[in-house]
């Protein structure tokens, strides 16, 4: 009896679980995966779909895609055994610096799409998010524009409706300046639904949306006036070059953008002064993530032991300080971009190496030649006997002899006697430069200092460093209002910008609105955004790269001359190797003497053709696509 | 079963021999060569600046075979036989390329079979006729005239005139030991123009130079110039 009954329950029970439908019992929520509905529900879910989006901005120089980001253009030498292209080459393909990533412009096109569609978000999350995807997108574009010129504009998902047929998905390239245009009017749109915070600065914020607006008016602005000048570089349906009577339209947009800024309506942001040494001060800019950093506006941002770091301080540290035996020093600024730093009474010159009669100057000290320059000049670059973390750097090429010779050697710890002395000792620099040209130690006599970390073990590769990147700074708002102000007309309200700027430097002296010319304002953008990602894009959009970078070699002589010209020539990195003078019973005896040397490795000459104004669409996607046009002069 | 020296011996050779299929593609066998022309002078152009495109139809996609003109304005491509177009891509070149009413670039059609020689005829700006180089007293002088071939409304002023020396026989602005400029609105005499140069020294002494003069063109990116010529002295 009482198995019957087990039996009976069992059976009763497997039939009940067999009631269940089929098309419950096969279909079962996956656990594996998110579907879109759950995750635009919840808002941290929709912030961690942002974050990836974020992740994939585009920059040109950027801390985590290597140090060669911030190399080329003159300005620096690559002392690094795979890297010599960059001073070998003959020109710059037509490719090069090139995007066209329809995939993520569609990833941001889906993303606000189902912000919008969400139900369930609540309202002021759900307008920031949506926001915060239209700047994303817009900053993209920003990034197309400069690179291709105009492209074609999809603000929509496109769906292919499997027919075979294509032609409903090829769009032909917008013009340059309704590209320009959709920048800046995402920008106006979303500005006020952004924060107003100082604070925030790796999302999106109303600053942020201001600052890229400034700076795209400021680009569509030049290119409109300048392009002008370079009449081969356009094509008939404005898909490359601006009309030259919008300018003014754009300078107004970009002075009022950044004005707006200014005022302190998109929250108080003001320049960095918290450093007592101006050039500890303008390094520290890059290095301080704390509140007390008014100045960065949007950044990416990065963090040590937690996964998200980069190698810049590994690969551009000193060589003697360096945490990392064979990972060094690959980032040496030029001395093309050393001398154009500014003396503290607003006049240009070369480094002085010889006096007015030709002989050789002798100095006391390392670092004299460069005494009484723009704080910045410090602040950028890493001068000789610079203290870095634990020691003095030792920046010199070798003992020069009272005859002329010189006596090296291709390492520090190779030693050598010196005449009338059995005793070796050591010969060149730990640093460098070595006359054989030895990679990873400084080949220019100097090292980059912006955005080298300081923190222990930064150099380290286990650790890696988390100085944040700055996309955009207080400091280039202010000069874009001052480019834009100097471009219409208004010199007074450009002086009283670029003065700000350049107080904050030292330069002390203030310029008269009639010193503000088109040369001042190159010249000053160098001086304040070296290696921020800003040299080719400006020189592009003032039309002076092909006089900039014109292929022919750079001799001595048009290196230290007309160093204040906006279009002199900078096709070669030199480099300024000191020398310690060797004549024991000479007054000059230990003291310093500096030679302009061309590393060996500078055999190449920078060639910036017509061409390379707007990077080459390849040619499969024109393949794919017959109605994108080609580029002018490729 | 025991694993012996001759079996893995076998296995080895039968590897070996599966990799003795031949290729199935033959390699392209095909030149195509020729050389920039006007009027049967050629055109001497900067090495690698001044690209060309060959087009093939039929073929799904339309990627050109690209390449770039000597210095003495030869070219050459190695391909299969077939149909091909022949352009210049808008703005490269000291000459003018003929543009069709609908706005794109003339093409010159070629039917490949066999080696082929096909000249690229082209209208230069301007000529440069009668270069005569010579070395004297330390200095390379050229002596040559100036033809102005276009003259109609896309006439191009001279930007300047140059006289290039280098070691060896690449000699274009990029590369060069020594260079002397004149500039276009110096000209007094464009049938008889004069440039001289001191001659450069080289870290290896040789008795000999290469050198050649060229023609910057206002708002053309490239230069036309001389043949390159060995001045020995």
């Amino acid at each position: 009896m009482k198995k019957i009954f087990t039996i009976a329950m069992i059976s009763v029970l497997i039939s009940a679980e067999s009631c269940k439908k089929d098309s419950d019992f096969l279909n079962v929520p996956p656990k594996s995966v998110v579907t879109t509905d759950v995750v635009f529900s919840d808002p941290a879910l929709v912030l961690s779909v942002l974050g990836d989006l974020y992740n994939r901005v585009l920059d040109f120089s950027s801390l985590d895609n290597g140090w060669t980001t911030f190399a080329d253009f003159g300005e620096s030498f690559p002392s690094d055994n795979g890297s010599y292209g960059f001073v070998q080459n003959r020109s710059w393909d037509y490719g090069t610096w090139g995007t066209w990533d329809y995939g993520y412009v569609r990833d941001l096109n889906l993303f606000i799409d189902n912000v919008t569609a969400s139900t369930k978000l609540l309202a002021a999350d759900k307008s920031r998010f949506l926001a915060e995807g239209r700047f994303l997108r817009a900053s993209y574009y920003f990034e197309m524009v400069k690179r291709m010129g105009g492209v074609p504009l999809i603000t929509k998902t496109l769906t292919y409706d499997n027919s075979g047929n294509v032609v409903g998905l090829q769009f032909p390239r917008s013009k340059e300046s309704d590209i320009y245009d959709f920048v800046i009017s995402e920008a106006e749109a979303i500005k006020g639904t952004l924060p107003s915070d100082p604070t925030e600065k790796s999302r999106a914020t109303k600053a942020a949306a201001l600052a890229m607006e400034a700076r795209a008016a400021l680009y569509a602005g030049s290119i409109a006036k300048y392009g002008a000048t370079t009449p081969q570089v356009s094509l008939s349906g404005g898909e490359v070059s601006i009309p030259a009577s919008m300018a003014s339209g754009y300078y107004t947009k970009a002075l009022n953008a950044a004005k707006e800024i200014i005022s302190g309506s998109a929250g108080s942001y003001k320049l960095y002064q918290v450093l007592p040494n101006l050039s500890d001060n303008f390094a520290a800019i890059f290095l301080d993530k704390s509140s007390v950093n008014q100045e960065s506006i949007w950044v990416e941002d990065f963090k040590a032991l937690a996964g998200k770091v980069h190698s810049f301080t590994t690969n551009d540290q000193p060589y003697s300080v360096s945490d990392e035996a064979s990972d060094a020093g690959r980032l040496d600024p030029s001395l093309n971009l050393v001398q154009s730093f500014e003396k503290l009474d607003n006049t240009f010159a070369p480094i002085a190496t010889k006096d007015a009669s030709g002989n050789p100057i002798y100095y006391a000290d390392q670092q004299d030649p460069f005494a009484g320059r723009d704080a910045r000049l410090a602040g950028t670059v890493m001068l000789p006997h610079f203290f870095w973390k634990t020691a003095y750097i030792d920046i010199w090429g070798g003992y020069l002899l009272a005859n002329g010779n010189i006596i090296s050697s291709d390492d520090a710890t190779h030693y050598a006697a010196l005449p009338g002395s059995p005793t070796l000792v050591q010969v060149v620099g730990k640093d460098g430069p070595t006359p054989t040209g030895e990679p990873l130690r400084t080949q220019t006599g100097f090292y980059v200092r912006k955005y080298l970390d300081p923190a222990t073990g930064s150099g380290r590769r286990g650790r890696q460093s988390d100085v944040n990147f700055i996309r955009y700074r207080y400091a280039e708002v202010l000069l874009n209002a001052a480019e834009a102000a100097y471009e219409l007309g208004q010199t007074s309200d450009a002086a009283l910008y670029m003065n700000q700027v350049r107080a904050r430097a030292g330069l002390t002296t203030p310029l008269a609105a009639g010193d503000i010319t088109f040369d001042r304002i190159v010249h000053e953008r160098r001086a304040e955004l070296s290696f921020e990602g800003h040299v080719l894009f400006d020189m592009k959009r003032w039309r002076i790269a092909t006089k900039v970078w014109d292929g022919n070699p750079e001799s001595l002589n048009d290196l230290t001359s007309n160093i204040s010209s906006a279009t002199k020539r900078n096709t070669q990195p030199w480099g300024l190797y000191p020398y310690k003078y060797y004549s024991p019973g000479s007054p000059n005896d230990g003291k310093w003497v500096f030679r302009e040397v061309l590393p060996s490795p500078v055999t190449g000459v920078l060639n910036f053709r017509l061409g390379n104004y707007y990077s080459q669409i390849n040619d499969g996607i024109i393949s794919a696509n017959p109605k994108i046009k080609r580029q002018p002069n490729q | 079963m025991k694993i012996k020296f001759h079996h893995i011996a076998i296995f080895i050779l039968l590897l070996s021999a599966a990799g003795c299929k031949l290729d199935n593609v033959k390699p392209p066998s095909i030149k195509l060569t020729g050389q920039l022309m006007y009027k049967g002078s050629p055109i001497g152009v900067e090495y690698n600046q001044v690209p060309f495109q060959l087009y093939q139809t039929g073929y799904k996609g339309n990627t050109p075979i690209t390449g770039t003109f000597d210095q003495d304005g030869t070219y050459s491509v190695l391909t299969f036989s077939g149909n091909y177009k022949f352009t210049i891509p808008g703005g490269q070149g000291p000459f003018q390329w003929k543009e069709l009413p609908s706005g794109g670039r003339d093409t010159i059609n070629i039917a490949l079979t066999g080696d082929q020689t096909v000249n690229i005829e082209v209208t230069p700006y301007y000529m440069i006729r009668n270069a005569q180089l010579a070395a004297a007293g330390g200095k390379i002088t050229a002596n040559f005239s100036i033809e102005k071939v276009i003259t109609d409304a896309t006439a191009k002023n001279i930007q300047t005139v140059s006289l290039f020396v280098n070691k060896t026989q690449f000699v274009s602005p990029g590369d060069h030991a020594a260079e002397a400029d004149l500039d276009g609105g110096a000209i007094a005499d464009p049938s008889n123009v004069s440039l001289n140069v001191a001659i450069p020294t080289f870290p290896v002494t040789q008795n000999y130079v290469y050198a050649r003069v060229g023609i910057r063109i206002a708002g053309v990116e490239d230069m036309i110039f001389s043949p390159v010529v060995k001045v020995s002295y």
